[in-house]
């Protein structure tokens, strides 16, 4: 105890630095992470377990007679069918043409939503102004907006863009207003501090906070972008083009419930990986960057 | 009126003071009353001076950093800073996307650093902090007081000749904020800053200031100046720094009793 207190002061004597050194060395939890393929495993068997439930469960519903097989088919004779559209290349060149509608309109309804969002969000007459606007727009059935959509621009693909921008793109500006609505005023007043100003408070305070709310904006356009699609190539077909809407709507004609199953579900599988794969992989690693979600152990 | 008076070493009438608050007051609206948060503050910090601020809640601390560091408008006075002006918050409010190394070069870029020495600095600031082997690590990442050292390097890297900090270590555990206070102490006997340090602990203005002011509450005034003539390095547990500490936290709640059934 006497000794103790005798001690020479820890910064005199130059502990100082091996003091802070060892407190941090406490204070750094240290990681230590599952391999790769351990990892990718862990995230994977739980989606092919429900894949194969859901499957298992439509077959059920076939094998119980509930109703004829002419209106609805099991899996089996649908997968098959899927092979045979993808050898055929039937539905690669209709995925072509779906999939560049869908990237154009997408790409037309985020440069619009985006100029849109960051305006209302910034200039607080616009806010007022069209602030709820946006949210209502973004509830309005895009199927709805078809009837007019097609007097305006005819039977085109013009029709198709109109709908599809405005499904997606109160959905984006919706986004960023959360966005950058939900950045922490201390952070812009650091900004300031700095000596941000304007385009480079925009620029390097602004945007990057803003750009979780800004990913999950964009995710959700694509949502509404696709649904928009679907809905506009079944109702507006274009000659010549056999987009996957086409195929839909021509398996219906038919009355082949098979071919129109395998379609639905090239569908929802294009969506999926879209959403997954695009939209999902680049959220999680922004949210994992900034520590807003644990990293996968 | 806040007048930044740019500062010219060469010049023989240099002013002796940093930061010179003359008069100031500041009043906000709330609920259509009238509150004075400041009133009638008059203080000058010298270059180079260490000066803790504290006070009881409601003496308008914060306001009065955020009006010389010129985020807020006084109602009334002036405030004339000699330099730049850096300004330290209890969060450390680095920015969560980047890696503190990329913060501290922001703050390099923001004032005008060119790209090609930008990298090279910040390894030098975070090195200073005793961050180095930390540099690529994201704020998250890392404790309250490592984030806090992140945030001093960040400060630094301004080159600002005023340091304004507000309750830089308020949130942080008493064995780290011991560090940090030899730290600073240490950093700022290099440098040569002038620091105005706001906190409520006045163990902790006493430890670190060459000079505590004491504010009121509601309205804040300067209610006392303490100058406090203990060698550096000092320690918290030292018995000059407890018995300037009471005598400091006698006055306060003297201060704090007047309040009570107004």
């Amino acid at each position: 105890m006497q000794v103790d207190e005798l001690a020479p002061d820890s910064a005199v004597a130059g502990y100082l630095g091996q003091e802070i050194d060892g407190l941090d060395a406490l204070e750094t939890p240290s990681v230590s992470r599952r391999p790769r393929a351990q990892r990718w495993w862990g995230s994977t068997w739980p989606k092919l377990a429900a894949v194969t439930v859901a499957i298992a469960g439509w077959q059920m519903v076939v094998w119980s007679g509930w109703r004829p097989e002419y209106a609805l088919a099991g899996p089996k004779p649908v997968f098959a069918e899927l092979w045979r559209l993808i050898t055929t290349g039937e539905l690669g060149a209709a995925v072509r043409i779906t999939l560049g509608r869908a990237i154009t309109g997408y790409l037309l309804a985020a440069v619009i939503g985006t100029a849109i969002g960051l305006a209302v969000a910034r200039v607080g007459v616009l806010r007022t102004a069209v602030g709820s606007l946006l949210g209502g727009l973004q509830s309005m059935p895009s199927i709805a907006w078809f009837p007019l959509a097609i007097l305006m621009f005819g039977g085109g693909e013009g029709a198709i863009f109109f709908v599809v921008v405005l499904g997606a793109a109160p959905a984006i500006a919706n986004g960023i207003i959360a966005g950058v609505d939900q950045i922490p005023p201390l952070q812009l007043r650091v900004g300031k501090m700095l000596g941000a100003r304007g385009m480079s408070l925009l620029r390097h305070v602004i945007v990057p906070a803003a750009l979780p709310g800004v990913l999950a904006g964009l995710k959700q356009g694509w949502a509404f972008a696709w649904r928009s699609l679907m809905a506009g190539e079944l109702l507006v077909i274009v000659a010549g083009h056999r987009s996957i809407g086409v195929l839909l709507q021509t398996s219906r004609d038919i009355s082949d419930v098979v071919m129109l199953e395998a379609v639905m579900i090239a569908i929802l599988v294009i969506g999926v990986l879209v959403d997954s794969l695009v939209f999902g992989s680049a959220e999680r690693a922004v949210l994992r960057r900034r520590g807003l979600v644990a990293p996968l152990p | 009126m806040t007048t930044i008076l740019e500062p010219s070493p060469s010049t023989p009438h240099e002013p002796l003071e940093a930061i010179r608050i003359a008069g100031l007051s500041k009043s906000y609206r709330s609920g259509g009353e009238e509150v004075v948060a400041l009133d009638g503050i008059d203080l000058d910090v010298r270059r180079g001076e260490f000066v803790s601020i504290v006070g009881a809640s409601g003496c308008g601390k914060s306001s009065l950093l955020n009006i010389v560091a010129g985020l807020e408008a006084p109602t009334a006075g002036t405030v004339r800073t000699a330099g730049r002006i850096a300004l330290m918050f209890q969060e450390s409010a680095l920015f969560g996307w980047l890696t503190i190394r990329r913060n501290v070069e922001l703050a390099l870029r923001l004032s005008g650093v060119p790209r090609p020495e930008r990298r090279e600095r910040a390894l030098a600031l975070l090195e200073q902090v005793r961050l180095g082997g930390f540099a690529e690590r994201r704020p998250h990442e890392l404790s309250g007081g490592m984030r806090q050292r992140a945030a001093l390097a960040r400060a630094f890297a301004q080159d600002a000749e005023i340091l304004l900090m507000d309750e830089p270590f308020g949130a942080l555990d008493a064995m780290t904020r011991d560090l940090l206070h030899a730290e600073l102490e240490q950093l700022w006997v290099e440098r040569h800053q002038t620091i105005v340090f706001v906190t409520h602990n006045v163990r902790e203005a006493v430890r670190l200031g060459d000079r505590v002011v004491m504010l009121t509450s509601r309205p804040g005034t300067v209610a006392a100046t303490f100058d406090v003539d203990i060698d550096r390095p000092r320690r918290m547990e030292a018995p000059e720094v407890s018995a300037l500490a009471s005598e400091i936290t006698d006055r306060l709640r003297r201060e704090v009793r007047s309040h009570a059934g107004r």
